[in-house]
């Protein structure tokens, strides 16, 4: 941990150090709204730090990371509801199930050569394969939904707070995922991944377990996304299969990291910084105008994806740390 | 309940009975819904055609396939109100409409993503299928919008077979439209040349083809299919912005299962996703039909990932 805060250059450090104690006071100053926009921030930051592993570090596109959320989710509310056992635990068996899954997909997926475009759309078949699995379970609630019950507030040993209490663990959840990213992209199995996601072949030449560094990244990756599945089932206090496992909730997932900077360690948290508020100020522009009909929000925000792409397709982390000389090597 | 990504189909009479009163055998129920997966199927097949030939040739993947065939399926819908035409007929303006958007499409919004990284391909297409979907919501409501055909509840009785009139014009329009596309490929010289760009790109530069006016032209094909397939669809199933994406994703499993850059393979694929859903959809629950084709799309990648008639265009 020292090591790695000491390979931050010191404009870095100092940016990183100011922008960490903004955040932990900023509940003193700003208001619910802020901090709930802010909580939604830092999880679209650690989910998106969690794909990012896997795609932007070794080179493998899933867009089925909602299937984790969900499972993350289904699991750790199953337990609370059914058994009384609280997320703390219950994120354990979230963890090993969401990775079982993970295992599975990517066993499939890399034992036979399934890669780019295939394998993004093998991971978009397992997802909805389970959203429409758990659209019929009975014993999750079906098509119905789950809900957990809101009225235990101050429970925080389970989960049970208000708004405070989310912020404050959103923001160590997308602290966490930041410095293990930037640890892991230190080690052993961080430089395999980039030799793997830039040439295959030329990797396996080297000596590396090629099917071992992918299905290292899968399972960290979906372990690490059923966290934030736990977390939004507790945020949100309910489940639809139609809502957790939506194809659109993967892309939402997968956004950050891209607009922000594929395999940067900052890339995700950039990305939500820019994303989730652009929403935010879509809404309320539209709210001010008197065109908030449904659907022009959404058409914005398509037209700021198609944008952001095309002028900044590296991301925009790349460009900012070059303009801000906060010099972070591209990986 | 089956979540916005189940198309759920109007007329899918499979509970018709004889005139007589008489029930008929199961094995003839299977037979009749069978029959009518593949007539759907086909038409499944040619908007997966679109998606196969861009594929095929540009290297670009469409992720807004499914909403520009809603977009179609509008179309057609807009001109029957207005001029009560046949979705039949208004196959033929949509289809050349489309092509000029799909032109335009690519000489000036794709063709600098083309060998780009897939995840950079993805967002474009993203944006793009997120503003079709919104535009259709600003423009008519979230709603399902019919087209109710003179001819809508007609069937034709063959044997045991009672088959919807609908769907058989829609599924012999559609092997129309797939014929024609097999005829440019196969016998002009445009078509060969576009050939020639999908299987050596280099070389096809080399002999001065203009290649990105070629990408322009597949581009513009491709979307003249899924404008024609569209126009078809809306005699199957309502108009509903929400359909876009469950249509890409159907298209994508049917492109696979076929065989990507393989144009036969399309109509395979679709006719076996058409068979899959209806029998599925009749066997357990409908909104647990997709889950089939999700199934089957999985074996396919595991067990034989270049697709059932996988070679290329």
């Amino acid at each position: 941990m020292i090591e790695l805060w000491r390979s931050v250059p010191p404009r870095g450090r100092i940016v990183i150090a100011l922008a960490l104690a903004v955040l932990l006071a900023l509940p003193l100053a700003a208001d619910r709204y802020v901090l709930s926009v802010l909580t939604l921030i830092f999880y679209f930051a650690y989910v998106g730090q969690a794909w990012n592993l896997m795609m932007g570090f070794a080179g493998q596109l899933s867009l089925g990371h909602a299937l984790y959320v969900g499972l993350g989710g289904y699991v750790s509310a199953l337990l609370w509801l059914k058994l009384g056992i609280g997320p703390w635990l219950g994120v354990f068996a979230a963890v090993a199930v969401a990775a079982a899954f993970g295992a599975a997909i990517g066993w499939l997926g890399f034992r036979f050569g399934i890669a780019g475009v295939y394998f993004a759309l093998l991971t978009i078949a397992f997802a909805e394969f389970t959203r429409i699995g758990f659209d019929h379970i009975d014993y999750a609630g079906a098509a119905g939904g789950l809900f957990l019950r809101v009225e235990e507030t101050g429970q925080w040993w389970n989960l049970r707070g208000g708004t405070l209490m989310f912020y404050y663990l959103a923001l160590a959840l997308a602290g966490g995922a930041l410095a293990l990213t930037a640890w892991l992209a230190r080690t052993r199995i961080g430089y395999q991944w980039l030799a793997v996601r830039e040439d295959e072949e030329a990797a396996r030449a080297l000596g590396i377990n090629v099917f071992r560094a992918k299905m290292a990244a899968i399972l960290i990756s979906s372990g690490l996304t059923a966290v934030g599945g736990v977390f939004t089932a507790f945020y949100s206090n309910n489940l639809f299969p139609s809502r957790v496992f939506d194809i659109n909730r993967s892309i939402e997932i997968i956004l950050a990291p891209i607009v922000g900077g594929l395999g940067t360690v900052f890339g995700p948290v950039v990305g939500a910084f820019i994303l989730t508020p652009l929403g935010e100020v879509l809404t309320a522009l539209t709210d001010r105008l008197g065109i908030n009909a449904p659907g022009v929000k959404a058409a914005f925000y398509g037209l700021a994806l198609m944008v952001i792409i095309v002028l900044r397709p590296a991301g925009v982390w790349p460009w900012l740390a070059r303009v801000l000389r906060l010099t972070e090597h591209r990986r | 309940m089956g979540g916005k990504y189940s198309p759920t189909f109007r007329k899918s009479c499979y509970c018709k009975t004889y005139g007589n009163g008489i029930i008929p055998p199961m094995w003839s129920i299977y037979l009749n819904v069978a029959v009518q997966g593949v007539l759907t199927g086909l038409v499944y097949g040619l908007m997966a055609l679109g998606l196969s030939v861009i594929f095929g040739v540009v290297r670009v993947v469409n992720f807004a396939h499914g909403e520009f065939a809603v977009v179609a399926m509008y179309g057609a819908y807009v001109l029957f109100a207005a001029f009560r035409l046949d979705p039949l007929w208004a196959l033929v303006p949509l289809a050349a409409v489309f092509f000029f958007i799909g032109y335009g499409l690519q000489a000036a919004l794709i063709n600098p993503f083309v060998g780009r990284p897939e995840h950079e391909q993805f967002i474009l297409l993203v944006g793009v299928g997120i503003i079709i979907v919104n535009g259709l919501l600003i423009g008519f409501g979230p709603d399902a919008r019919p087209v109710n055909l003179s001819y809508g509840f007609d069937s034709y009785e063959i044997g045991p077979l009672l088959i919807d009139k609908p769907r058989v014009f829609a599924a012999a329009a559609a092997i129309a439209v797939a014929a024609a596309l097999f005829w440019f490929f196969g016998r002009t010289r445009t078509g060969a040349a576009i050939r020639a760009c999908a299987d050596n790109l280099v070389g096809a530069a080399v002999i001065g083809l203009n290649v990105k006016r070629l990408y322009a032209l597949t581009f513009g094909l491709g979307l003249a299919c899924v404008g024609a397939a569209g126009a078809l669809l809306v005699t199957i199933a309502d108009a509903a912005p929400s359909l876009g994406p469950a249509y890409t994703l159907i298209a994508f499993i049917i492109v696979i299962i076929g065989g990507m850059g393989s144009m036969a393979g399309a109509l395979v694929g679709g006719v076996l996703i058409g068979v899959t859903e209806a029998l599925a959809g009749f066997l357990f629950a409908p909104s647990m039909k997709s889950m089939f084709s999700f199934a089957l799309l999985i074996a396919v990648l595991v067990l034989r990932p270049q697709g059932l008639m996988g070679q290329r265009l």
